[in-house]
């Protein structure tokens, strides 16, 4: 593939303690990383578009947490966000984000994820990260998030605050980010809960067109500046949510700005 | 100082005592299994039984290594109950009557279970979880908890709880070692969960160091980083077979593959993975041969059968 060689070159410059087999601690592997990498890349430069803002806000190194909202019935936000801190960075880096428990039980999702460093989403598992000083990638809408149907992608649900806790205890930057046409890409009119529930997943997103496939609409990934937080991450949920609201009204006013740039456009034409 | 080491004849064992025999210890072995030609004084011996009480009572250790304690791939069923938990108990009471001041279990890092939602990189204070899907684990489960007892029972005796990963090198002993041994190995198709596996002699450096020691609590043993089962199994020269799951449920033990209790393959499907920084800290422990360095280890004195 055409995107082979380059994206070689930008894995093997992750900093990332890769044995002589090209594997990290954490299992993720640089051959894996590649192939996966290159799927990811030819959708962002040629189906998705998508376009990366403010990516100089990602700190190039040391810890910091990408948190931002979901956009888009499946997880192609945060392949997005992957892509762009591997392709867009002048010092590329690994985002990990946190998946759902229920995708380690499936085959082949179980190996893939684990291999390109997507880790069971578990408390221990970001403070690992983060005190490794990683950068961690976290959707605090979680599975309500993607749950989001086509009308309502312009707004958030409510937040968990395990992840400004957690940065306040580990003394790590929150990297906000609003991602946008996600929805457009992958616009789901309803969501099968009971159906989903048989198959052993939160829920089966219904998109307009039938197939589950997302279409290429543009995509785009806002990073806001850095914001740090003093703290033990023990204080009173007062104080917490306070600190989780300023990480909301970011990530949402960057999605009203965007929105209005992007209102009236067909997502398709705007090429 | 005098070492009593319960469950001497293994292989593993063995080198532990022969290391601290030649550290200068006083190293005396007792196992049911015998041990001919032992360079060390060996009585074989029952831990349950009369006669090991006696040693104990003669010797007067000051330190015991309890290795006898046995997996469910080598031993099912009732006897392994009696000797994982009737031994443990034994150990200890007799290691407290006689004045021994250090008390060591050697248990397994399988105690943490594998799960779809389980961390990696489990720290001491995690319980065990999956022991539900994995029944078989439970008399090892047990033992290490009960040993931990000791540590607030009998708060004169040092009581060091071990949690060694897998072993694998020139000895071919271990799980690992054993589920390694054909010549096709059998994976869960769309799994490959990580390992994390230590050179035999790095085992017996890190038992070694834990008697010298004398690190009180419960201590994860791990040098090296794991690897995924893939790759362990194709360093070691032989060829992974990935099966879909429910065709790997019907054919283990067969075809020359190796035989695993049903819940045992939640540990070829999920990682179990420890993070040993407290025993590191405690004993200065420091690993020498690195994840390569065990897995060809074990393949020149075990190369792919014909």
């Amino acid at each position: 593939m055409r995107f082979d060689k380059e994206v070689r070159r930008l894995v093997d410059q992750l900093d990332l303690p890769f044995n002589a087999l090209g594997i990290d601690p954490y299992g993720i592997s640089k051959a894996h990383l590649v192939v996966a990498m290159t799927g990811l890349a030819a959708a962002y430069r040629h189906y998705f578009s998508v376009e990366a803002r403010g990516i100089e806000n990602v700190p190039p190194r040391g810890r910091a947490m990408l948190v931002g909202n979901h956009s888009g019935g499946i997880a192609i936000d945060g392949a997005m966000v992957i892509a762009s801190c591997l392709l867009e960075m002048k010092q590329p880096r690994l985002a990990q984000g946190m998946v759902e428990k229920f995708l380690s039980r499936f085959p082949f999702a179980s190996l893939w994820l684990s291999r390109t460093g997507q880790l069971t989403g578990l408390p221990e598992h970001a403070e690992r990260l983060l005190e490794e000083d990683r950068l961690l990638m976290v959707f605090p809408e979680g599975a309500r998030g993607t749950a989001k149907l086509f009308r309502e992608r312009y707004s958030l649900v409510d937040f968990g605050s395990g992840f400004v806790r957690l940065a306040l205890k580990t003394r790590t930057p929150i990297v906000p980010f609003a991602v946008l046409g996600g929805s457009e890409a992958f616009p789901t009119i309803a969501n099968a809960y009971k159906l989903g529930r048989m198959i052993g997943v939160p829920y089966v997103p219904i998109v307009a067109y039938g197939l589950p496939i997302p279409i290429p609409a543009k995509m785009e990934i806002q990073y806001g500046e850095p914001m740090l937080f003093s703290g033990t991450g023990n204080e009173d949920d007062e104080i917490v949510f306070g600190y989780v609201d300023k990480v909301k009204e970011t990530i949402a006013s960057m999605l009203a700005a965007a929105e209005r740039r992007r209102r009236g456009e067909s997502p398709l034409l705007r090429r | 100082m005098r070492v009593l080491v319960p469950g001497a004849s293994g292989l593993i064992a063995r080198k532990v005592c022969l290391r601290l025999a030649s550290a200068g210890h006083e190293v005396v072995g007792i196992d049911r299994r015998p041990w001919h030609d032992a360079p060390v004084e060996f009585h074989d011996l029952d831990v349950r039984k009369r006669g090991a009480e006696e040693v104990f009572r003669r010797l007067r250790p000051q330190a015991v290594v309890n290795m006898a304690t046995v997996t469910s791939l080598v031993m099912p069923g009732e006897e392994r109950y009696q000797i994982n938990l009737g031994g443990t108990r034994a150990v200890f009471d007799y290691a407290r009557a006689y004045g021994a001041e250090h008390c060591i279990f050697v248990g397994r890092h399988t105690f943490y279970g594998a799960g779809p939602d389980s961390p990696l990189f489990h720290k001491e204070d995690e319980p065990p979880l999956a022991l539900n899907v994995f029944p078989e684990l439970a008399d090892l489960v047990a033992a290490d908890l009960y040993a931990a007892t000791a540590l607030w029972r009998f708060p004169e005796l040092a009581t060091s709880v071990l949690r060694l990963s897998y072993t694998l090198g020139p000895t071919g002993q271990g799980t690992l070692a054993s589920f390694l041994r054909g010549k096709r190995v059998p994976m869960v198709l769309g799994f490959d969960p990580l390992f994390q596996f230590l050179h035999d002699d790095d085992v017996v450096e890190a038992i070694a160091l834990a008697v010298e020691r004398r690190p009180r609590g419960v201590f994860n043993v791990a040098g090296p980083q794991p690897l995924p089962l893939s790759r362990v199994i194709a360093e070691a020269g032989r060829t992974p077979v990935p099966l879909p799951e429910a065709v790997m449920r019907s054919l283990i033990g067969r075809f020359g593959l190796p035989r695993l209790p049903p819940g045992a393959l939640s540990h070829i499907k999920y990682p179990v993975v420890v993070d040993a920084a407290a025993f590191r800290a405690a004993t200065a422990f420091a690993h020498r041969h690195d994840e390569l360095d065990a897995i060809h280890a074990f393949r020149a004195a075990f190369p792919r059968p014909r």
